[in-house]
């Protein structure tokens, strides 16, 4: 596999500002939301809050409580070492500055999503972090693997967002809000709701497919296309734990109902399961680890099922290990491709000579994703062994899927951070050699962070999990103690299953992966799947657009009118709005409406039966000055002149038009004059019946009585036109100008484009 | 098109079209008028300059590129619209300034309801020339 990584060259100074201002906006962050440790571990919840459309009860509000302040330090902190890592593991790449850009503004989307408390407001924010990691998978828009992944994750996670924001507004309906911190509160009836399944089915299609849940998980591995430190910040440690955020945070409104249970149970099992296996058989290092982080996600959907504080605090605290030991692992991957040129497995080994800081980073990551004492990771096994045994579905089954998977990651942590480090020789395409300290600091600062933790478990214990649990159960469940030595009881015995399995997993995985490989062939490809739907959507629009774009004008006139014909004069007919043909007081008419209507007459008739375009333009530019007379007649004269100026001019520009149209012939000019008569004749028809109908009726003059009332007294203007042109619905105005000038300036691009075409 | 007599004549119409459309912008507030119609109007007489003298003379007559005139009037409206906010009240909110008001004669009213109106004049003006002229060249 090609290394993503850069050569080095000489950065530019703005370059390294972009950079260095990254890392200091995510470790102000940091420090800003250190600060509400205190209070949120003492059982606060801050709120923030301010109107943005208020009649729709949308509004920026946002919370932090001990969930999305658990996510809020991993965005941050993760972030800052990430970004620092980066500043070094892309030095010199040309587009060292907007990769920053990219990576602060998907920061700001993640913050947003977490901590929001608006299902709207989550919901923008939602898809900012779908569009930024777009741009963050296809930052190397030069390669087509790369194009094709970013689109796969964003049509996968766009379609789920959609799916969400679906759900969200029957939530909100049948809530009546959309603030979070009160629809919480109201699960019961939610429960009770005719519309939960529907909400309760696109909420999981929208975390299922941001957090890659079978079987929307195959953008995940394909997503390993970004650059590394894109794939240890996003699909390790956050994006892809949005998913995982909404499930946990709408848990108290959802959750406790068997089609959760099960839905979850399933989903979560089979993805950690199948992941474990797929992970093995990977031989690049970035691809093991999106397979173990697919595992992670299965196993934190698996405990969010469940509705027992054992369940929810092994998620809570796997949560943190998981982001803990994946965002090092992967940066040390990118070390490992940066130093030595190569992330196959086969090819790495004994490297532990080379960078022994790198090899001791790698190692506690590894240990503590093994589930080794006294490491954090063998906390959050422990107290996911207590959950499953906990659980309400089966915990025979979850505790076995669990072992299975735990046992299967113990032997891919070997493969990862044993085998490349101590075993062999390498043959790698540069000489290895340790990476500089701003590369080496997120994994050794993360790796000694699981250690860290794993002997003093309080210090996340108090302020983030227990708190956290208190969040995703409405403070209805009792937290799980985090401690290392839990006495011998059932988790225990399982954990050293899990060590003997694992190693014994270990030992075979060269052979297994080989089977696993062969295995892999025959089974069909959820990928492959994903190409075939994609390409008969291709097929379908293709279709659709031979079937409605003939690219003949009389076809589009034809069926605007159709169209206009079947709406219009259906919905007249069938209201019976249409009270018949009036009595014309035919006495009351004057000299000169006769002859106004003898003109646009007259002027229709030359139109339709001259076979000159001359004429035919002339016979139009009648009826439009007879329709300007009737104006001036009943009083409009605004609209006269309008209409006078905008007959003149379209016959100037059909006149300028027709010069470049072929002669028309009498033989070949209108095939279809007979139909052509008939939508005609019935579009003025009905036309009339409208005009008829609408006049018949009484007119609402509250409108008209203000404008007169108050176009001189407001606006300072006599003319009422002008009036609310400029002033009463200059908006509107603004609209269409916009339009115009829009509508100009295409036009001239076209028109001069295609000159430069084809000269 | 290569005819004297319309030649010497456009000049003289155009001349007139052109001061009539500025002052049916202006007397819009009031009067029949107003940005759209002197737009019209002023299209119309760069048009009639242009069949009769050829786009390129017209073109120049016009010193700036049409669809650029359309542009910079959407701007103006545009900002027009939003100086209201500068004060306090809603966009596109007019704001007045009587210049010389006196007890019975309102003086000189200026407001930005007046550069909306100017936008207007500009976007339609700009917009149809940029196709008539464009169209012209086609041909």
């Amino acid at each position: 596999m090609k290394s993503d990584a850069a050569h080095e060259a000489p950065a530019k100074a703005g370059q390294v500002l972009s950079g260095w201002l990254s890392v200091a906006i995510a470790a102000g962050l940091f420090a800003g939301f250190w600060q509400a440790l205190g209070p949120v571990g003492g059982g606060e919840v801050l709120r923030w809050s301010r109107d943005w459309v208020p009649s729709a009860g949308i509004s920026l509000s946002f919370l932090i409580d001990g969930l999305s302040l658990t996510f809020a330090l991993l965005i941050t902190g993760i972030g800052a070492l990430v970004m620092l890592y980066s500043t070094k593991y892309l030095a010199g790449h040309p587009h060292f500055a907007r990769f920053f850009l990219y990576l602060t503004l998907f920061m700001a989307s993640m913050l947003g999503l977490v901590l929001a408390d608006n299902l709207i407001t989550l919901f923008v924010f939602w898809e900012l972090t779908s569009i930024t990691s777009y741009l963050l998978i296809g930052f190397t828009h030069t390669s087509a693997a790369s194009r094709r992944s970013a689109l796969q994750a964003l049509l996968v996670t766009g379609a789920g967002g959609l799916a969400l924001l679906a759900g969200m507004i029957l939530l909100g309906d049948a809530a009546g809000t959309y603030e979070l911190s009160e629809i919480r509160l109201m699960g019961d009836a939610i429960r009770e709701h005719g519309l939960y399944l529907p909400i309760l089915i696109l909420f999981l299609i929208g975390a299922f497919t941001k957090s890659a849940q079978i079987p929307f998980h195959f953008w995940l591995p394909n997503a390993m296309a970004a650059p590394t430190p894109v794939s240890a910040y996003l699909h390790s440690a956050t994006m892809v734990k949005a998913g995982v955020y909404l499930m946990a945070r709408i848990h108290p409104t959802l959750a406790e109902t068997d089609v959760w249970l099960w839905t979850l149970t399933i989903a979560g099992a089979s993805t950690a399961v199948f992941a474990s296996f797929m992970a093995l058989k990977q031989t690049d290092l970035k691809q093991v680890l999106a397979y173990t982080t697919l595992m992670a996600l299965g196993t934190l959907t698996l405990f969010l099922a469940a509705d027992v504080g054992y369940a929810i605090t092994a998620a809570m605290t796997f949560l943190i290990v998981h982001s803990l030991y994946k965002a090092a692992l992967f940066l040390i991957a990118g070390i490992i491709d940066h130093e030595t040129g190569t992330r196959e497995v086969s090819k790495l080994g004994g490297l532990a000579r080379f960078m022994p800081v790198t090899t001791a980073a790698a190692a506690l990551a590894a240990l503590s994703m093994a589930g080794f004492p006294p490491f954090l990771g063998f906390i959050g096994k422990e107290l996911k062994y207590a959950g499953a045994l906990a659980v309400q579905s089966e915990p025979f089954l979850v505790a076995s899927a669990v072992l299975l998977a735990n046992a299967l990651m113990l032997a891919v942590a070997g493969v990862v951070a044993f085998k490349p480090f101590w075993r062999g020789q390498s043959a790698t395409p540069m000489t290895p050699h340790e990476a500089p300290w701003r590369m080496l600091a997120g994994p050794v600062i993360l790796a000694a962070l699981g250690a860290l933790l794993g002997i003093m478990p309080d210090l996340i214990a108090v302020p983030l999990v227990e708190p956290g649990v208190k969040a995703i159960s409405n403070a209805e469940l009792q937290p799980a103690e985090l401690k290392l030595w839990a006495g011998v009881n059932l988790p225990l015995i399982l954990s050293g299953i899990t060590i003997a399995g694992g190693v014994a997993l270990y030992l075979v995985h060269e052979r297994l992966r080989d089977w696993l490989q062969s295995a892999g062939e025959r089974a069909p490809s959820f990928d492959k799947g994903w190409d075939s739907l994609i390409d008969q959507f291709k097929a379908g629009a293709a279709w659709q657009t031979r079937v409605l774009q003939s690219g003949v004008m009389r076809r589009y006139v034809y069926t605007i009118f159709a169209t206009l014909l079947i709406a219009v004069g259906g919905t007249l007919v069938w209201t019976g709005a249409f009270g018949g043909i009036p009595t014309v007081p035919f006495a009351d008419l004057q000299m000169k409406h006769w002859a106004v209507v003898a003109l646009i007459i007259a002027g229709a008739a030359v139109t339709t039966v001259t076979n000159s375009r001359i004429a035919a333009i002339t016979g139009l530019g009648a009826v439009g000055i007879g329709v300007a007379l009737i104006f001036i007649i009943f009083g409009a004269p605004d609209v006269a002149i309008t209409q006078l100026l905008v007959e003149t001019l379209v016959v100037v520009l059909f006149a300028v038009a027709a010069l470049r149209l072929p002669l028309m012939k009498p033989e070949d000019g209108f095939p279809n004059r007979k139909l052509d008569a008939l939508i005609a004749t019935t579009i003025g028809l009905i036309v009339t019946a409208i005009l008829v109908t609408v006049t018949d009726g009484p007119i609402d003059r509250r409108l008209s009585d203000f404008f007169e009332s108050a176009s001189w007294t407001e606006a300072f203007g006599r003319n009422i036109v002008n009036v609310i042109l400029v002033d009463f619905r200059a908006l509107d105005t603004f609209g269409e100008i916009a339009v115009v000038a829009v509508a100009g300036v295409a036009a001239w691009a076209l028109l001069k484009g295609g000159k430069e075409a084809s000269k | 098109m290569n005819s004297i007599i319309l030649r010497a004549g456009a000049r003289l119409l155009v001349a007139i079209l052109l001061v009539f459309s500025v002052f049916m912008l202006l007397r819009g507030h009031n009067v029949p008028g107003g940005g759209f119609i002197g737009g019209l109007l002023g299209a119309v007489g760069f048009i009639v300059y242009a069949i009769s003298c050829g786009t390129a003379e017209a073109r120049e007559a016009l010193r700036y590129p049409p669809e650029n005139i359309a542009l910079v009037g959407l701007g103006a409206s545009l900002l027009s619209g939003l100086v209201s906010m500068v004060f306090g009240d809603d966009p596109f909110t007019g704001q007045w300034l009587f210049l010389g008001a006196t007890e019975d004669d309102k003086g000189l009213p200026l407001s930005t309801v007046l550069i909306f109106d100017i936008g207007v004049y500009l976007v339609v003006m700009g917009a149809i020339l940029a196709l008539v002229f464009a169209l012209e060249e086609e041909v």
